[in-house]
């Protein structure tokens, strides 16, 4: 391997080329450049909200955007962040890479933002996140996605509110494999986050003594989904899905009706129908069949008094619909991460004793420090443990099934069924 | 013999000039906004070539940029080459890919030009996300911050991010200058206005055909491994069709056939697109009406229609 | 499953695939036959279809039937009216310039995707059939009895898909009709083959490009509502048919409604029986391919005639 080097080494800097040009120049910049230094301590915190507002994420994004507002409004009733009120700066990104990169330039040096937060889709994440390291500028990302426990990305990125792909699909395997069989065959979106789910699940069942019999790759083009699963071996006993994408909900009814009276048991990432409607027409078959959940939909039993506040806080009702349209439903087992992200953002800067974008490093310093979150009005999702070094959180698996049109939760993972071996250390990397 | 007109090179010496001044003037944002600007417009520019200058509409040159950006960031990733060889792998693939892609295409014409090119890039798409053992994908992988390290010369940082691009988008500007002043550009545009013709004067017009398309595919090739290289950042959303579409809307916008249309169509779109989307969601919405305005009323572009109305001397 | 068993069923699939790319291409077709022009926001009037179809269903109530009828004839007005509409107002003032066309329409597509996502929002969402009965379909084997008939593991079809395929023939064979045997189609020939010549007869060419132009949009929109029951409605989802279309338009050979039928039959079939030998991605990779060599060899499509 070729050594490489670690030259930070510039023709020369922009700082000090104003100063060279006179006191002319500068003075038409400066307050770009300068102006963010001394923040006044009533000035609100800004946080740059990364959302997909259009896009294949949109569904996602408008969830994201009501869960942010209803926790940045709360946390302002209860006096902000070392008593300072948050802004939330909104930028669309399209649901792209490219716009996600130019939105964070656009956090960091154009609105003065203190950090930036919120992404789901892991391409937009990927894309973004080496902008936000070269701007030194903090980005806690709620994305579910492997990248940055896998070391992939820097030490500006974290993803402390949700638990990544590879920890939900691990805590998966001992349940599917004693309840539902050992013979699975997976189908899969033809992409990273369905790889993810592919490779993950299929060490993870075999070190619970099953197999995976097929893996069927769907191209992410692809609007018609019966020609693919007659491939779909008869000795399969659990058959894994895990879609996204604009014909997710064509995917699972094409299924149901492929299987009609005689399907195997199906165990789906709710993924395949966040933001759908379970009753909907052409969904009876799903009856019966199981789902990963971030965090049950419908209002269990036993709901915690945390998950009922939190429901009313974001305006959702006791089916995981919106409020003021029962047609309009959540995407309730990912959302919550931005509210739980919003409040670890909050401790950590009232733990580093944030000031302004000064003290980035310190707030990092801070989240990093952190490990048990318990169940509570912060951490409405359940208990999470955060790994500092991975800068990745671990949480509670909820696994439901499909009983008269709702989502009965029937297992609860613990903690220690989603844990892995750190692939990183990024305490150990330079700001 | 006429004497060579010095507007235009004062035009393109002007404009590099000014757009290395305007980094110390320039706000933050909008200094940070141009490099990235600057580096899709050569991609437009090495578009220009085949559809402004030579008439040949490809709906498939996402898979140059493309071929471009993972020459440079799969030799990065997998086989640890530093910058310069993996830009030149970058610039290698892409220009193979150009010639392979050029030599079957070019036995058809017009829409079936549109659709086979578009094949093509689809095929490469979905090769991207075959291969994402390697690729990851659409999810792609981020370039680190120390294997971005050209000659000694950090290109994560701010200046020199600027000026690499600046470098890179004056080399295109005054090569594509000089190629379209030379008897071959000429060429490309006699095939253009009338390609019976030009045959008939003697141009060997399948080969300068295939010419164009190399060079073209060649320069959109050093947008991709440039983008790549200067933001860290490779994923197979760049080999889209989306991404095929938008240089071509980039060109229309700035004047095909113009050699600084593409920057102005890029640098239009980016802060129509940017500006737009503060007041409002709907910033499609407002993209969507000003490309119906601009058909209706400055169906050249915008250097065309200054070329047409004010300027008859614009290159 | 067996080789029989999934032949025919991916067949059977590629079938309906067809049905609905044959209708949404012609109208593309047709509008590029008769004005020479590519209108890229083909597949946002596919989508408006869909998008009315859920729309007008759901508010309309009473049996699925009912919504159903009531969509497959507004959806196709609605968008055909609003298609008629743009080309009043913008391609009718580029003169149908080929480059401006392509800008304009990629402007409108913008402006109908941005639109939807406003009104109608981002959700996928389903669309009740009018009737879907599962079909499970037998198959023979040699068992201890000898030839024995037994229903495989996921073998069957359902009414509705049935129906599509009928459907969209009564339809194509309508769209047929109407252009060869009226004086509609009489009239679309001739401004196809010499527009001048044609306002010289007589024939407001201008009204006739607008009523191409919805005509198209309206097949679109009317394959939309076809679909969306198997489907859903999704603000996105116009992307796949416009680029499906557009090949098979020109595989077809420009301006053949015929070819334009074969040619969505091939692509739809091939689609279907290609990804039974391959994983998908790579069976999605030949496919197009294939498109692409069949042009490079036959630069004129199947049924086009070669140009001297």
């Amino acid at each position: 391997m070729m050594p490489k080097g670690k030259n930070n080494s510039s023709m020369f800097t922009r700082r000090g080329a104003l100063s060279v040009l006179g006191a002319g120049a500068a003075a038409t910049t400066a307050p770009g450049v300068f102006g963010y230094a001394q923040a006044q301590s009533s000035e609100p915190i800004k946080i740059g909200f990364q959302v997909h507002r259009t896009g294949i994420g949109a569904a996602y994004g408008r969830w994201y955007d009501r869960t942010t507002t209803a926790a940045v409004a709360k946390i302002n009733d209860a006096g902000g962040i070392n008593g300072r009120p948050i802004e939330i700066v909104a930028e669309d990104d399209g649901t792209d890479p490219k716009r996600g990169a130019e939105v964070i330039e656009k956090f960091a040096t154009r609105h003065n933002c203190d950090i930036a937060f919120g992404t789901l889709f892991s391409h937009v994440v990927y894309g973004s996140s080496p902008r936000a390291g070269e701007l030194k500028l903090p980005y806690f990302v709620v994305s579910e996605g492997h990248h940055v426990a896998s070391g992939a990305l820097n030490r500006y990125t974290l993803q402390p509110g949700i638990t990544d792909v590879k920890s939900q699909v691990q805590a998966m395997a001992p349940y599917v494999a004693d309840n539902l069989g050992k013979k699975v065959t997976m189908i899969f979106p033809d992409f990273a986050f369905g790889h993810d789910h592919r490779d993950f699940f299929s060490a993870a069942i075999e070190a619970q003594g099953g197999e995976v019999v097929a893996k069927i790759a769907i191209p992410p083009t692809e609007t018609s989904f019966t020609k693919y699963f007659p491939k779909i071996p008869a000795s399969t006993e659990v058959v894994y899905h895990v879609m996204v994408g604009p014909a997710v909900l064509t995917f699972v009814k094409e299924m149901g009706e492929f299987f009609g009276p005689s399907a195997p048991q199906i165990f789906g990432f709710i993924d395949s129908l966040e933001a759908v409607d379970i009753t909907s027409p052409g969904l009876q078959f799903l009856e019966g069949s199981y789902f990963w959940e971030g965090f049950p939909r419908y209002a269990q039993p036993n709901q915690t008094e945390f998950d009922k506040a939190y429901r009313t806080a974001v305006g959702v009702d006791d089916n995981g619909a919106s409020v003021s349209d029962s047609a309009d439903v959540s995407t309730y087992a990912h959302m919550f991460g931005c509210w739980e992200t919003l409040y670890i953002i909050k401790a950590g800067m009232e733990a580093s004793g944030y000031q302004g974008p000064a003290d980035r490093a310190k707030l990092i310093e801070a989240v990093e420090a952190m490990s048990d979150m318990p169940e509570s009005h912060e951490h409405p999702q359940g208990l999470k443990k955060f790994n500092g070094k991975t800068h990745q959180t671990f949480g509670l698996q909820y696994i439901s099934k499909v009983e008269g049109g709702r989502l009965n939760l029937v297992h609860t993972t613990s903690l220690e069924d989603g844990l892995y071996e750190d692939e990183v250390d990024y305490t150990t990397k330079s700001f | 013999m006429k004497r060579e007109d010095w507007r235009p090179w004062a035009l393109h010496g002007g404009l590099v000039a000014t757009l290395a001044l305007l980094y110390f003037v320039l706000p933050p944002y909008h200094a940070g906004v141009l490099p990235r600007v600057m580096v899709l417009s050569v991609y437009a520019m090495g578009y220009n070539i085949l559809f402004g200058y030579t008439g040949l509409l490809s709906l498939g040159h996402a898979m140059f940029f493309s071929a471009g950006m993972y020459g440079l960031g799969l030799t990065i990733q997998h086989l640890d080459f530093t910058p310069a060889p993996a830009f030149l792998v970058g610039l290698i693939a892409a220009t193979l890919l150009a010639a392979i892609v050029g030599a079957l295409a070019l036995r058809t014409v017009g829409v079936a030009f549109m659709i086979v090119t578009l094949m093509f890039a689809q095929s490469g798409f979905l090769a991207a996300l075959y291969f994402g053992e390697y690729t990851r994908g659409d999810e792609g992988f981020a370039i680190q911050q120390a294997d971005r390290v050209l000659w000694g010369v950090d290109l994560s940082n701010e200046t020199n991010r600027f000026f690499a691009a600046l470098i890179l988008f004056a080399i295109t500007l005054f090569t594509i200058a000089f190629v379209v002043r030379s008897a071959f550009g000429r060429a490309l545009v006699a095939i253009r206005e009338n390609e019976a013709r030009a045959e008939m004067l003697g141009y060997n017009v399948t080969r300068l055909k295939l010419q164009a398309m190399i060079l073209s595919g060649l320069i959109a090739g050093a947008g991709g491994a440039a983008y790549a290289l200067l933001f860290g950042y490779a994923g197979a959303t760049f080999a889209s069709v989306q991404y095929s579409i938008l240089p071509l809307l980039w060109v229309l916008l700035g004047g095909a056939g113009t050699t600084i249309g593409p920057f102005v169509g890029a640098l239009f779109m980016f802060y129509l697109i940017d500006f737009s989307s503060e007041f409002t969601d709907a910033y499609l919405l407002v993209a969507g009406l000003a490309l119906v305005l601009l058909t209706l009323f400055a169906r050249a572009g915008i250097v065309g229609e200054l070329r047409r109305r004010v300027w008859g001397w614009l290159p | 499953m067996d080789f029989g068993p999934y032949l025919i069923l991916a067949s059977i699939e590629g079938a309906v695939q067809a049905a609905v790319l044959a209708l949404t291409a012609v109208g593309l077709s047709l509008v590029f036959g008769v004005m020479r022009v590519v209108n890229v926001a083909h597949g946002e009037f596919y989508m408006i279809g869909a998008v009315l179809a859920w729309w007008v269903s759901t508010s309309v109530g009473g049996h699925p039937a009912v919504g159903f009828i009531a969509a497959l004839v507004l959806a196709p007005l609605v968008a055909g009216a609003l298609a008629a509409l743009c080309d009043f107002l913008i391609l009718r003032r580029v003169d149908y310039d080929p480059e401006s066309t392509i800008v304009a329409t990629i402007g409108l597509l913008y402006i109908i995707q941005q639109t939807t996502l406003m009104t109608y929002g981002p959700d996928a969402r389903p669309i009740e059939p009018p009737f879907n009965e599962r079909i499970a379909l037998p198959w023979v084997q040699y068992g201890e009895n000898g030839l024995e008939w037994y229903y495989p593991w996921g073998f069957g079809t359902t009414t509705y898909k049935l129906f599509v395929i009928v459907a969209a023939i009564l339809l194509l064979v309508g769209v047929w009709a109407v252009l060869a045997r009226t004086r509609i189609g009489m009239i679309l020939r001739a401004s196809q083959l010499d527009p001048d010549m044609a306002r010289a007869f007589g024939v407001n060419v201008d009204r006739v490009y607008a009523l191409v132009f919805g005509a198209g949009a309206a097949l679109a929109a009317l394959a939309a509502v076809l679909i969306a029951p198997i489907q859903q409605a999704h603000y996105l989802m116009g992307g796949d048919p416009l680029l499906l279309s557009f090949i098979v338009v020109i595989i077809g050979g420009l301006g053949s409604v015929a070819g334009t039928v074969v040619a969505a039959v091939l692509i739809g079939m091939s689609d279907g029986v290609i990804s039974m030998f391959f994983s998908p991605t790579l069976a999605k990779i030949i496919a197009t391919m294939l498109v692409a060599f069949v042009l490079i060899f036959r630069p004129q499509g199947i049924f086009g005639k070669r140009v001297a």
